[in-house]
């Protein structure tokens, strides 16, 4: 064996990883850091927010903007945008609030039509990028202002259609048990254990080299540990008058955002769909020539991007009971592109994963929220969350700079 | 002389009112290092991409194996077993090297990737060529210098059993080390029986590698003779003037 002669140790694997960061790599490293400075921050300036109310509202208001920022990453891979996404969950909230309420559909058909529109919307985009050969930030430009008029439409000028249907509003309004809670978190657990140590087991069987375990076991139970502890916490009485109401648990989007992290990244790892992805947006020329039909990967992208942003409406039309004319409008898409350029994804193409989402569309929430909290007006909580994703476009910039 | 695998015959190709190529014949042989050289619009690059089927010629036979085929497309060349290297590379940096030797061809286990596997036969297929340069497969391309891209593009194309290989200007872009070490990946291509086509400018590479130089002048075939039976000066003479003092046409068709 001449190549990955030397054995693994702890500090080689460290060396390796630093010499990463320094080369530009550093994925989701300046998310996590500003996570953590962003809570500590807030933590000592306001002692409300650190208490589980401020942080089960946190990611109930984080998860519309989460989804989309998903569905984005698929698009950023390739290197495009699309600016059309928070309108297009609008779209398809109001199609299922209409339906529920002024047609008494039931939620599940409801829910599938607003995501067959969501699926065609993508469609009708990415054909246009894709074989008509129109920049994705045109097209989607174009249809940022249809979609908003079809919203508009559909919603009635001023127009709010409210929705009751209590499954639809459970997403965003209700919590697991804190039972359920613990057995979620330690199926999940044992999922996530499981896998990790099947993919070293496929590994040391076909004789190669794999992760070290104890590096393995740190960052699998260090991310555990973390996530038992939010659970604890969100397990906790949080409601200001509990002979009225019990507020505990995990709250029911949680397990939606995570469904959709799993399947994700499962795609985009582990299919030869997301490895096209990723080589599409890393050379489309080099994808071309090894046979990869990188219009169709172009068109699925926009697809998928549109589906998540159907499946963010829900979420939308759930949080507000309702649906208006500026669902998934004002600052929705650009603070979903900011959190998935925050969470790491390059707007280059080629660089991303799913889990950057997630991170990143917390940094921004955390700012809206810590900023809301001390009383800071909307207008500079517009400008500090803009700053910050300039910061992050500007790393990601340099960090390329950096690798070529 | 063995059979040749790959032989074109009067091959002519023309855009519009230009002629690029005029009945050009190639011979190129398993095991040997076949150089195609000649100045900058001699339609060396013409000449491949009829080869790989980018370009379907206006007239000419196509023989394969000793039988006549018709290539009329990139896949009716990828399935003969012809592959090229190209100068740009196409290779995808963000990706690593076993995801880049595998790029559209991966190995999958029901609809997930098999991993394992493409990582062992891109071990085995390095490890075959004597690549010892780059320090883990697992790395991405960006992070590899300009030799070690190109021995990743060469080793993509031999994992895939391809009986012809096609490298476009290999060394071009690179340094006096990283030169040395590609031109002996192509040596040993060569050694295992693979029929490999060097594009270069550079006399100095193709004097050290080459079993046989293929000079075109022109949009014509000056010559096609033995390494052994020419000095660096006829060379440049079939080159830069199409013809050369004891080097005749009749010798090509040894």
């Amino acid at each position: 064996m001449s190549i990955d002669t030397p054995t693994p140790t702890l500090k080689s694997v460290l060396n390796d990883y630093w010499s990463r960061v320094k080369s530009g790599d550093i994925g989701s490293l300046p998310a996590v850091l500003g996570l953590i400075a962003l809570c500590a921050v807030f933590t000592s300036m306001s002692s409300f927010f650190l208490t589980p109310g401020n942080f089960a509202n946190l990611l109930t208001q984080a998860a519309g903007v989460i989804v989309i920022a998903m569905g984005l990453i698929f698009v950023l891979l390739l290197g495009d945008i699309d600016l059309s996404a928070g309108y297009s969950a609008g779209v398809s909230g109001a199609i299922l609030v209409i339906l529920v309420t002024n047609h008494h559909w039931g939620w599940a058909p409801a829910l599938a039509v607003s995501i067959v529109a969501g699926i065609l919307m993508g469609l009708v985009i990415g054909s246009l990028v894709s074989y008509l050969g129109v920049p994705s930030f045109v097209v989607t430009l174009a249809m940022f202002l249809a979609f908003q008029g079809i919203l508009l439409l559909l919603a009635g000028e001023g127009g709010t259609i409210p929705i009751t249907d209590k499954t639809v509003v459970a997403i965003e309004n209700s919590n697991m048990t804190p039972l359920i809670s613990w057995a979620f978190y330690l199926g999940a657990s044992a999922l996530y254990i499981l896998s990790g140590l099947r993919k070293m087991a496929v590994r040391r069987k076909a004789g190669l080299k794999s992760e070290l375990i104890q590096l393995w076991a740190l960052k699998t139970f260090g991310l555990l540990a973390i996530c038992a502890g939010a659970v604890y916490s969100l397990n906790l009485e949080r409601s200001n008058n509990v002979a009225l109401v019990s507020l505990k648990g995990i709250p029911v989007v949680v397990a939606l955002i995570l469904a959709i992290l799993v399947v994700g990244t499962f795609f985009l790892g582990r299919t030869s769909f997301g490895r096209h992805l990723y080589a599409v947006g890393g050379n489309a020329e080099a994808a071309r020539r090894s046979g990869i039909n990188v219009k169709r990967v172009r068109l699925m992208s926009f697809v998928i991007c549109s589906t998540l942003a159907a499946i963010a409406g829900l979420i939308f039309v759930s949080r507000a009971n309702s649906v208006s004319p500026t669902t998934g409008g004002n600052a929705t898409l650009l603070y979903a592109v900011g959190a998935a350029v925050i969470g790491g994804t390059s707007l280059f193409g080629g660089k991303g994963k799913m889990r950057d989402a997630i991170l990143g569309g917390l940094v921004v929430a955390v700012i809206d929220n810590g900023m809301g909290l001390l009383g800071y007006a909307a207008g500079i909580k517009y400008i500090v969350t803009g700053l910050v994703l300039l910061v992050s476009a500007g790393v990601d910039a340099l960090s390329r700079k950096g690798s070529s | 002389m063995s059979e040749p695998i790959l032989s074109l015959r009067n091959i002519n190709k023309s855009f519009g009112a230009v002629h690029v190529l005029r009945g050009v014949d190639l011979d190129i042989y398993p095991g040997q290092v076949t150089a195609l050289v000649g100045d900058n619009g001699a339609g060396k690059s013409t000449l491949i991409k009829c080869i790989a089927g980018i370009y379907t010629p206006e007239s000419g036979d196509y023989h394969f194996d000793g039988k006549p085929v018709t290539v009329s497309g990139p896949r009716d060349a990828t399935a003969l077993g012809i592959e090229v290297v190209y100068q740009d590379l196409a290779l995808c940096d963000n990706l690593d090297i076993v995801h880049n030797m595998f790029l559209g061809r991966e190995k999958k286990k029901g609809v997930t990737l098999d991993e394992a596997t493409m990582e062992k036969l891109a071990r085995e297929t390095l490890d075959g060529l004597s690549v010892r340069t780059v320090k883990s497969i697992r790395q991405t391309v960006s992070s590899l210098s300009g030799g070690q891209r190109q021995t990743v593009a060469i080793a993509r194309a031999v994992l895939w059993n391809n009986k012809v290989v096609i490298l476009d200007e290999p060394t071009a872009a690179l340094g006096v080390s990283q030169t040395e070490q590609v031109l002996h990946l192509v040596r040993r291509l060569a050694d295992a029986g693979i029929a490999v086509v060097l594009i270069s400018h550079n006399l100095t590479d193709v004097f050290q590698v080459a079993d046989n130089i293929a000079a075109l002048y022109l949009g014509t075939m000056a010559a096609q003779v033995k390494l052994n039976e020419v000095s660096t000066n006829q060379v440049i003479e079939l080159i830069t003037t199409g013809k050369s003092a004891g080097v005749t046409k009749a010798e090509a068709s040894k």
